[in-house]
């Protein structure tokens, strides 16, 4: 791997390199300066962020704001802290993130090996749903969770992130299996196997790098958003972002940066984790679609 | 009535027809290829016969059934991709497999039938692996494989040795030769290589511009092509054409050309009073192979119907086993085989036996064998 970069890699002075090096390591710092702080903040008592040092590592170590912000916290009229929000998003982001991406990968197989008339233009309206902005879609959106009885339930937000998110997961998939060969989805169906079983025995199963960037993509947008969750969910439905917003914005006298920090790093952990075990095959999925190979 | 019968077939994709009511049978045992250059339909009349693409008009029929409206996995055929269409996902035993589970066949059977081919295909230690860990030799065998295990009626090839190798693909065209003669099954082959055509099939069928242009055995194809088209599709270095002036006396009908040095060549190309009578007086186009044009001590002495061509060879091609030299005829460049060791030297004059009987005339306009 070393020995690959070095050999392909224009070669460049040895100023340069400490220049460009110096110049990377300053943007790092820049970018992880935030995250460094709330870091820092997060175990030190409150006391100390008053006095007014809020970049040096704290004199004394703990944990409370950690706990706090998980169960004791005040979140609006609650002192629940955030954990019954954090299964709220759980329980939002796991079945939106399948049932989009197993609609998704469905849609592009039909869209692809299943060719029908207008089949361009119907792909045409569902692309269109990726450059919708949200607020657009707020009081429609509204009228049908009404209509359907979903209004302000888990079930409802579902809904909601499913259908912003079918366009996306559908172009994915549309574009994975435009070069998935069509030789096979013949051979399978000389071979006997009908619709589905093709879908769930030849094609589902070799499309994991395809899988990995929809899921990545739709966990982290439907986790980190806050507009459908602040409008569609009521008390025992809103997720994790919501949360944080009320925890920040419900006193009880003091500002307790130190909770707000930790209740922060809380409501990204999810995302920053799925990126880090998945997010080498996200390049990687991402590049399926127009390299073959 | 044939095995499998194709009557009055045709396909339009929209406004564009590719068949045009094409027919042919191939009897039980029968080996038949479907050669023609790209475009020509020939992989559309495969599909049409899998069942992977519809028929727009006439019918399709195996062992006397109907197949037209019958889904592809009911009509008893097995098929060998271009690309082998082998499953990625799954190893290679269950790519041979997948076709029996999804035809209800209980495991034990399909093991049984699992080793029968692998065993006949000598792939027995690769059953394990997946296809992306075989070279393409192996994942032809695998493909051929999965074809063999389900028993069909009919197997069809599409172009199943074009992904390979020269040596590979010669070496795979025995192969299947061998299986095909120890099997007996009933195959349609759709090429564009010619030399696999004649090699491999019982009868070819030769297509063009979505027709059939002629079906016959190869030396019926290859000897007595029915038109142009048959005549310069089949056969490498392609059949020599140039243009002839016909006369007709008590003897027979002669053709006359003449030859790059401005000595004419007079070929006796039929009995007097046979169709090329008619043209007496008129231009043809005469077609003859290169291999009827040679040195005159490589000629076979029994040849009664040799004769002496005296032409200055333009360039001489040393192949190995002959040597190909070109010539002026009728003002057309013509290719003569001749031995490897026949005197021949560009730029020079030197004597050719033409085999006159073997020399077909064509209506210059219609391309048509007058026969």
């Amino acid at each position: 791997m070393m020995a690959a970069s070095m050999d392909t890699a224009v070669r460049t002075g040895r100023v340069a390199r400490t220049l460009i090096y110096l110049f990377l390591l300053l943007f790092a710092l820049f970018y992880l300066l935030p995250f460094a702080v709330m870091l820092v903040n997060s175990v030190k008592p409150l006391s100390e962020i008053r006095e007014g040092n809020m970049i040096a590592l704290p004199q004394v170590w703990t944990l409370e704001p950690w706990l706090a912000a998980w169960s004791t916290a005040q979140i609006g009229v609650d002192p629940s802290g955030l954990s019954p929000y954090f299964w709220n998003s759980i329980r939002m982001v796991v079945p939106a993130v399948a049932i989009s991406t197993i609609l998704g990968a469905f849609n592009g197989y039909v869209l692809t090996k299943w060719r029908f008339r207008g089949d361009t233009i119907l792909f045409g309206f569902m692309l269109f749903a990726c450059f919708i902005p949200f607020q657009i879609v707020l009081i429609p959106m509204a009228r049908i969770l009404g209509l359907t009885g979903l209004a302000g339930s888990t079930p409802g937000l579902v809904l909601v992130h499913v259908v912003y998110g079918i366009g996306f997961t559908t172009l994915y998939f549309k574009n994975y299996y435009q070069v998935f060969p069509t030789e096979l989805v013949r051979a399978a169906q000389i071979d006997g196997a009908g619709f589905f079983r093709i879908f769930w025995r030849i094609l589902l199963p070799s499309s994991g790098p395809i899988i990995v960037v929809s899921v990545i993509w739709q966990f982290t947008n439907i986790w980190n958003d806050f507009l459908f969750g602040a409008s569609f969910a009521d008390q025992d439905s809103q997720p994790m972002t919501v949360a944080l917003n009320n925890l920040v914005s419900s006193s009880t006298g003091v500002k307790e940066y130190n909770v707000h920090f930790a209740g922060a790093i809380m409501a990204a952990m999810p995302t920053l984790l799925v990126y880090i075990v998945a997010g080498r095959y996200f390049v990687r999925g991402l590049m399926a679609g127009s390299v073959k190979g | 009535m044939g095995f499998l019968e194709v009557r009055n077939v045709s396909k339009n994709f929209g406004e564009v027809e590719v068949l045009h009511q094409v027919s042919l049978s191939a009897q039980q045992g029968e080996f038949l290829v479907l050669v023609g250059p790209s475009g020509c339909g020939k992989s559309t009349l495969l599909n049409m016969i899998a069942g992977l693409e519809t028929i727009s008009d006439g019918e399709i029929s195996i062992r006397d059934r109907v197949m037209n409206d019958v889904h592809p996995s009911k009509r008893n055929i097995a098929m060998v991709f271009q690309s082998y269409a082998l499953y990625p996902n799954m190893s290679v035993a269950q790519n041979i497999t997948f076709g029996l589970e999804m035809h209800g066949v209980p495991r034990a059977e399909r093991q049984s039938a699992l080793q029968d081919v692998a065993k006949l295909l000598q792939i027995e230690a690769l059953l394990d692996r997946k296809p992306r860990q075989l070279s393409g030799g192996q994942r032809q065998r695998v493909a051929m494989g999965r074809a063999l295990v389900r028993n069909p009626d009919v197997f069809l090839f599409d172009e199943p040795l074009s992904n390979l190798d020269a040596k590979l693909r010669v070496d795979m065209r025995t192969e299947i030769k061998k299986l095909h003669q120890s099997l007996g099954s009933t195959i349609v082959y759709v090429t564009h290589d010619q030399i696999e055509a004649m090699t491999l099939s019982t009868r070819i069928a030769v297509m063009n511009e979505g027709k059939i242009q002629q079906l016959g055995t190869p030396r019926e194809v290859y000897d007595s092509p029915s038109n142009i088209f048959v005549a310069t599709f089949m056969g490498s270095p392609s059949m020599n054409l140039f243009t002839a002036t016909t006369s007709a006396d008590g003897q027979g009908v002669y053709a006359e050309a003449e030859t790059g040095d401005g000595e004419t060549l007079r070929l006796r190309m039929a009995e007097p009073g046979s169709a090329l009578s008619n043209y007496a007086g008129k231009e043809i186009t005469v077609g003859i192979r290169p291999e009827s044009i040679t040195d005159p001590d490589g000629a076979a002495a029994e040849d009664g119907a040799s004769q002496i061509m005296r032409n200055r060879a333009i360039v001489v091609e040393p192949a190995g086993a002959d040597t190909f030299a070109t010539c002026l005829i009728g003002g057309k460049e013509c290719v003569a085989r001749v031995r490897a060791d026949a005197d021949i030297r560009p730029g020079e004059i030197a004597e050719f036996s033409v085999k006159s009987d073997k020399a077909i005339p064509f209506d210059p306009k219609t391309g048509e064998r007058i026969a």
